[in-house]
């Protein structure tokens, strides 16, 4: 099993708690995985990618047009990321507007369930939901409870799940 | 505390564990990306340490290496951590351990950044151990960070002396299934051997200690852990090598995989990029007639190598600036290969710029500071606070504490022409990086009777690091509490005469006390006038949660003029390309209401929501 996944977004938007609950899964699968991050400055509202390798890597970076999966949190970090897919990539987008890929409006859907940043989660239940990623259901809500903290465990699962079942 | 066998770290907390299992008992560190995640974990898992720990965050990095170095002396394993300008402040008495050498295992970590991502240059931390003389071990991967903790902490014991470990930012901020190891118990007591010809070296005894030093690195680059790790090819490309150090090397494996080229070079790992192996080189130069070299971020390796078929750095082969990314090294790869070049990656793009946090309590200082002085010269610092470039109230960013000089400088080079009309000079500089260097600083510029306004932004943490304790906090990493140290009585103690403190988020009273700074730079016994902006960081849950929070809209009032949108820049705030006029993003919008003074027109209004949680 070899399979290499962007996270795409701004800082704030929970890009970093998303990419340490799939690699969490590929942990707990008892598979090698590797994730890079984006800390520091550019955290502060700028656009922050990470990568996540799942199987036998030496690299935790992806290099142009090897991405098997992109979930993108912010529409207008398309133009900018795209380019990390495989011509035969699939994308999960969080937007309303029509356009490529699998589109959902997490962000509207997310602050109706109370606060805009469970977007990244509902993104994470689409993709699952249409078996792009090496991870199944059960296993996200594993790693969700691991990671999420104790008060926003059951918020983040019906995140996942409205997007599992959209 | 229980910890799983194997565990998802990051490479920042990975060396941590490393720390522990290494039975490492004093770490000193001050926060800078990508490092700051190494202390904090040490903190975080401190439980699982067999014996004492003393973990702190301390004032500057060249106060954290001391505090380590002497922990080393007394014979207990000890380490600093900082990222590389870090050790550019470490740099003093980093040079003279050298020298000295060290007793208990002493491991420096210096978190590199090419790129940069995160920093103000892109330096390479093993060149400066090249010059400085101290063995630095390149990892290249989370996991491998962590395995050369004990054995860089087992070798410095031996040669009794200084060693780096130079993990890069895709090593600190990369993940990875990590195997945890026993924690060792070392059983040692502080037993500090009195030697002042060593300890207290005068120049008569520092010939020796460096000849010892000298023999010491031959010894080091030939412990046989060190040399450089050789995955054969099949002897398809005969006398050609490939040779990588750090990250890169992982790009390199991850690279030959995917083109089916695994099998066909010799390739090195090399772990200890310097000192090299002289007996390595020689081998090197005889066995192939065509190396390339991959490494981050400076030649090191290759200089040392000189190898007349290099391609790398040096040669002009390899681009020299920036990371090496998956898609450098396939282009570099290709043409060292006379591959088919691949298609061109698309132009580096780092997409929207970061902005100051929505309520940032910088965002409401800078704003009032350019419109208090439209033509005021405004040197800055590193922080948060950097990103009032945005705001046009950022003239100058140059390294921790340089804000205050750089404003004396400013001064003492403009009064000389216009006595009486030299600009008004707006200094901007964080707690924590006064805290770090700004005290020097601005007791120099009233000695030099600089007639500078010195602004303290005082959102009391280290913010742009992700929330450490400052002096001032009178807590430690640990939460346990300390004695405050608090700003006004330094910045008296300096000699500084006009001294006023005020909420930024209250403009008017803000932008008063900045007149009333200027009247006093341009009074007759006038000097630095020194203003603390203070308002917590609304990162800190505390902080929001105390504040008052409104629901904010823009009324059909707009006129469009952008004011908000360019002169504030608060991320909230836009404008509709259609409509012509701002508007308000409710994802990103907090609240904090300190937009709504900024509105010539009283279009941005608020309804009281109450404190919220």
């Amino acid at each position: 099993m070899k399979q290499q996944i962007i996270v795409s977004g701004i800082g704030g938007q929970g890009v970093l708690f998303l990419t340490r609950v799939i690699a969490q899964v590929a942990v707990n699968r008892g598979l090698a995985v590797l994730t890079s991050e984006t800390h520091g400055m550019a955290q502060r509202g700028g656009t922050v990618l990470s990568s996540i390798k799942v199987g036998d890597f030496s690299s935790p970076l992806i290099r142009t047009g090897q991405a098997d999966v992109g979930l993108l949190l912010w529409e207008a970090n398309l133009g900018v990321h795209q380019p990390l897919l495989r011509t035969d990539g699939a994308l999960v987008i969080s937007s309303e507007q029509l356009g490529s890929g699998a589109r959902i409006a997490a962000a509207r859907l997310a602050r109706e369930l109370g606060n805009a940043v469970l977007a990244n989660l509902i993104v994470l239940g689409v993709a699952v939901r249409d078996q792009l990623l090496f991870c199944t259901s059960d296993e996200c809500e594993q790693a969700i409870r691991q990671l999420a903290p104790a008060r926003f465990v059951e918020q983040n699962l019906a995140a996942f799940h409205l997007g599992l079942n959209h | 505390m229980e910890q799983q066998q194997v565990e998802l770290l990051m490479g920042n907390e990975a060396m941590a564990c490393g720390l522990i299992e290494a039975g490492c008992q004093v770490v000193a560190a001050y926060p800078g990306t990508p490092s700051t995640e190494i202390l904090q974990a040490v903190a975080d898992r401190r439980a699982t340490a067999l014996e004492p720990l003393h973990i702190e965050w301390s004032v500057n990095e060249k106060v954290a290496f001391e505090v380590a170095l002497a922990a080393s002396y007394t014979g207990k394993r000890s380490a600093a951590i900082m990222k590389q300008v870090g050790l550019n402040v470490a740099a003093d008495p980093f040079m003279r351990s050298a020298y000295l050498g060290v007793k208990g295992g002493f491991v420096t970590i210096v978190a590199d950044d090419p790129g940069p991502h995160s920093s103000q240059n892109e330096q390479d931390t093993r060149l400066f151990c090249l010059q400085g003389r101290v063995p630095v071990f390149d990892p290249a991967s989370p996991a491998e960070a962590k395995e050369l903790l004990p054995l860089a902490f087992e070798l410095s014991e031996k040669y009794e002396m200084l060693t780096v470990l130079r993990p890069a930012t895709r090593i600190c901020h990369s993940r990875q299934n990590v195997e945890h190891k026993p924690v060792q118990q070392l059983n040692r007591s502080a037993n500090f051997e009195k030697n002042p010809n060593r300890w207290g070296a005068t120049p008569a005894f520092l010939p020796a200690l460096h000849r010892q030093l000298n023999d010491n690195l031959v010894a080091f680059a030939a412990e046989p852990a060190l040399q450089p790790r050789l995955t054969p090819g099949n002897g398809t490309a005969a006398r050609t090598a490939l040779v990588a150090s750090g990250i890169v090397y992982g790009h390199i494996v991850d690279l030959l995989a995917e083109l089916g080229l695994t099998q066909n070079f010799d390739l090195y790992q090399v772990v200890l990029p310097y000192p090299l192996n002289a007996a390595w080189v020689e081998q090197m130069r005889n066995n192939y007639d065509r190396v390339m070299v991959v490494e981050e971020t400076y030649p090191v390796i290759e200089m040392q190598l000189a190898h007349t078929g290099a391609f790398g750095k040096q040669s002009g082969d390899i681009v020299k600036e920036g990371e090496l990314t998956p898609d450098v090294v396939n282009e570099a790869l290709a043409r060292f290969l006379d591959l088919a070049p691949p298609p061109p990656a698309p132009a580096d793009s780092r997409g929207q710029r970061p902005s100051l946090c929505p309520g940032c309590p910088h965002r409401s200082a800078f704003y009032s500071i350019k419109k208090t002085f439209p033509k005021g010269i405004f040197p800055s610092d590193i922080g948060c606070y950097t990103l009032g470039l945005n705001l046009k109230a950022v003239d100058t960013v140059h390294c921790m504490g340089a804000c205050i000089s750089q404003g004396a400088g400013f001064y003492q080079s403009y009064v000389q022409d216009a006595k009486d009309s030299f600009p008004t000079v707006v200094v901007t500089i964080g707690d924590s990086t006064f805290f770090h260097s700004g005290i020097p600083a601005l007791i120099n510029a009233v000695i030099q009777q600089a007639r500078i306004i010195v602004v303290i932004l005082d959102n009391s943490i280290a913010a742009m690091t992700g929330g450490q304790p400052v002096p001032h906090m009178g807590h430690k990493i640990t939460g346990e509490a300390t004695k405050a140290i608090v700003i006004e009585p330094l910045v008296q103690a300096s000699g500084v005469e006009f001294l006023e403190c005020c909420d930024p988020y209250d403009n008017v009273a803000f932008e008063a006390a900045l007149h009333r700074a200027d009247a006093h730079i341009r009074a007759p016994q006038g000097g630095v006038a020194v203003i603390i902006a203070r308002h917590g960081c609304l990162m800190e849950r505390a902080v929001a949660q105390q504040q008052t929070r409104y629901t904010m809209a823009i009324t059909s009032a707009c006129i469009g003029c952008r004011l908000c949108v360019d002169a504030f820049e608060c991320p909230a705030l836009s404008m509709d390309s259609s409509t012509k006029m701002a508007i308000l993003d409710p994802d990103r919008c907090i609240g904090c209401g300190a937009c709504i003074h900024v509105c010539p027109v009283d279009a941005i209004t608020e309804v009281i929501q109450g404190e919220q949680s």
